[in-house]
């Protein structure tokens, strides 16, 4: 890639907007923000980011429903931009939900400008951006002596309702606050290879049809069956 | 003397209030009630009961008129009915209806025809305004149960309301069978049947009339209602605001000079929002404070709270606390303690995994860190406080630093197989 990366910022609180954009500085180009659904589908289409910033909580359905309406407006050859949440909440069904709407990382406003940059950098060449928090959650929801989703049903891959010993060893790293060039140090793998598990860990998430996670985006009440 | 009488203390019954027992009586426990008050056995009041009851059904009537005016005793409501009241009762009742029938018999008339429909419809007023004095009496004793602010308002606003439809209905019924059986002893129905017909039309249509202006009412009251819940738990949550957010704003405006400080007051309040909101979530039992999760989660919001430094908490799983997980709870906090004071770092990460064999804990910091080989033997918080500690409890305690890189203190316990089984640390 070419170039700062581009982004948009979208989120309902003009203040936090101008906040991000400043803390943001020089390391990325915003190239646009918004502050509804309505706006956000509508400069997204015009800017054509690599990475969207998104608030998951928003009138009119929140981050998800931007998700949603970009995704299904292309075809097969135009790429829609990658999408990082970025929220208050730290409540596990708020989280899960937007990952499985398709965003490719959550971390919490609390974060700093120079870690938010790093994560903008990292999501737009198509690595996942997992918190500690949001590591936390995947290792309760894959908790290894709960029961994964009945064989019996349908679409469901036993392999998606597993992470391997590996892959929740590089979580529980995330989760202790270690930087992925650390984990690759500690484990003795590269940096390259960290991503590659985190990368799998996310499309398990989601993916998977395990009862936690569906549970959890039931009781937002969020989830569509596909 | 019964023995539930006998029971009570007798600086109690000397001037106890008149109040029914439904949980001792046969029917509604007004004789009960009277035993308990006159302190006489409730055997007699009951004979007595049954037989003015026999003599001309004034016992029936006065028995209804007391069971709808004299309130429950606070401590038998929500108690059962006594098991086996209603047969006795019916088998009262009958024994009653046979006794009147076989004085009839025997020439003593008592001129059911009048009287009979007057007990009834006294028994039907009876039901219609009953559950008006029982609501003043539950609203004055009734306390809220401590199920959640929203349950509990809903269950105000539903149980009368629930009851109200039958009783009222079977009371109105009653009353108007008493009303026609009455008009038709006095042969009224015969005579101005025509005028009698024209009444009930008139009546009819004048109900059909006021059906919507009493529906509209009806709905403006409930409405109503909801809009009173409503602006209770808008109170509330005002309530709450005013206590927490609005202070901390309050206080951070005017410490605006000392940033440490304001993004203390400012993580604090946080806390305490986050907390009071998941309390708040439908269903979700609390956790207490006595699970290895919320114990650590205390911890760190002391630390944030004594050094200002930020901890980062991330748990997955959670159990009880038992001897040896408190002291790797100590342990951690101690742990916390070191990194915000020493390393300098702007945060602390804490990871805490509870899985079914044992709890490892991480404490992590990016700040200053230091040669583990040099601490010399008198830093006595690492040493005593945090592997002492865990060592003592047959844990593991690792301290993985180096100058420069940060400090890593790793905390593991094995857990015991039961819960419940209370170790002492030994």
């Amino acid at each position: 890639m070419s170039g700062p990366v581009r982004v948009v910022i979208v989120d309902d609180h003009r203040l936090f907007r101008a906040g991000v954009r400043a803390e943001l500085g020089e390391r990325v180009e915003v190239v646009g923000d918004a502050g509804s659904v309505e706006d956000a589908v509508r400069v997204i289409d015009a800017a054509g980011p690599d990475v969207v910033l998104l608030d998951v909580h928003m009138p009119d359905g929140g981050g998800r429903e931007v998700i949603r309406r970009c995704c299904e407006a292309r075809g097969e050859d135009d790429r829609p931009p990658r999408f990082l949440a970025l929220s208050v909440s730290d409540a596990a069904e708020d989280v899960i939900a937007v990952i499985r709407a398709g965003a490719r990382g959550y971390v919490t406003k609390s974060i700093s400008g120079a870690e938010l940059a790093d994560a903008v950098e990292r999501v737009a060449e198509g690595d996942a951006v997992f918190s500690p928090r949001l590591a936390g959650f995947v290792l309760d929801a894959f908790a290894e002596d709960a029961e994964p989703a009945p064989p019996s049903a349908p679409g469901a891959d036993a392999e998606l309702d597993q992470l391997t010993p590996r892959e929740r060893e590089v979580l529980r790293h995330i989760a202790r606050g270690y930087m992925y060039k650390e984990i690759a140090q500690t484990l003795g793998i590269s940096v390259k290879t960290v991503e590659a598990h985190v990368s799998a860990v996310l499309r398990k998430l989601q993916l998977s049809s395990r009862h936690e996670l569906s549970r959890w985006a039931v009781q937002r009440r969020l989830v569509s069956f596909d | 003397m019964s023995s539930q009488a006998a029971s009570a203390p007798p600086t109690a019954s000397r001037r106890e209030p008149l109040r029914r027992r439904p949980d001792e009586g046969l029917i509604g426990g007004v004789c009960a009630g009277f035993a308990h008050r006159l302190d006489v056995d409730v055997r007699w009041l009951r004979v007595f009961g049954a037989l003015i009851a026999g003599a001309g059904g004034v016992g029936v009537v006065l028995y209804a008129l007391l069971w709808a005016v004299i309130p429950v005793a606070p401590e038998s409501r929500g108690l059962g009915r006594r098991p086996g009241a209603w047969r006795e009762a019916m088998l009262t009742v009958a024994g009653v209806v046979v006794v009147l029938w076989a004085l009839r018999r025997v020439g003593v008339a008592l001129q059911g025809d009048v009287l009979w429909p007057v007990v009834i419809g006294v028994a039907g007023l009876a039901l219609v305004w009953r559950p008006i004095a029982g609501d003043l009496g539950a609203s004055t004793a009734g306390a809220p149960p401590p199920a959640g602010r929203l349950a509990a308002v809903r269950g105000r606003m539903r149980f009368p309301g629930r009851i109200d439809g039958t009783r009222v209905l079977l009371g109105v019924l009653m009353v108007s069978f008493a009303s026609a059986a009455l008009l038709h002893h006095y042969a009224v129905m015969r005579s101005l049947g025509k005028a009698i017909g024209a009444v009930a039309l008139l009546t009819v249509i004048a109900v059909a009339l006021g059906a919507p202006w009493f529906m509209r009412l009806w709905r403006s009251l409930a409405f109503e209602r909801a809009a009173r819940i409503r602006e209770q738990e808008r109170a509330e949550v005002a309530a709450h605001l005013h206590d927490s957010v609005l202070q901390t704003l309050a206080l951070i405006q005017k410490r605006a000079a000392d940033p440490r400080e304001v993004a203390g007051l400012a993580r604090r309040q946080e806390r305490e929002l986050r907390s009071w909101l998941r309390m708040d979530r439908a269903d979700r039992a609390e956790p207490g404070e006595d699970t290895v999760a919320a114990a650590l989660a205390g911890a760190a919001a002391e630390i944030e709270e004594l050094h200002g430094v930020p901890v980062e908490v991330v748990t997955v799983g959670d159990g009880p606390l038992d001897a040896s997980l408190q002291a790797v709870v100590q342990a951690a906090r101690e742990a916390l303690t070191n990194a915000a004071k020493f390393s300098g770092a702007d945060r602390i990460d804490l990871f805490a995994e509870v899985r079914p064999d044992r709890v490892e804990v991480f404490v992590r910091d990016r700040g200053a860190g230091f040669d583990t080989q040099a601490v010399p033997e008198d830093r006595r918080g690492l040493r005593d406080s945090i592997v002492g500690r865990i060592e003592r409890h047959n844990g593991l305690a690792t301290v993985r630093s180096r100058p420069g890189e940060g400090t890593e203190v790793e905390l593991q316990m094995a857990r015991a197989p039961s819960r419940g089984a209370g170790r002492a640390g030994g």
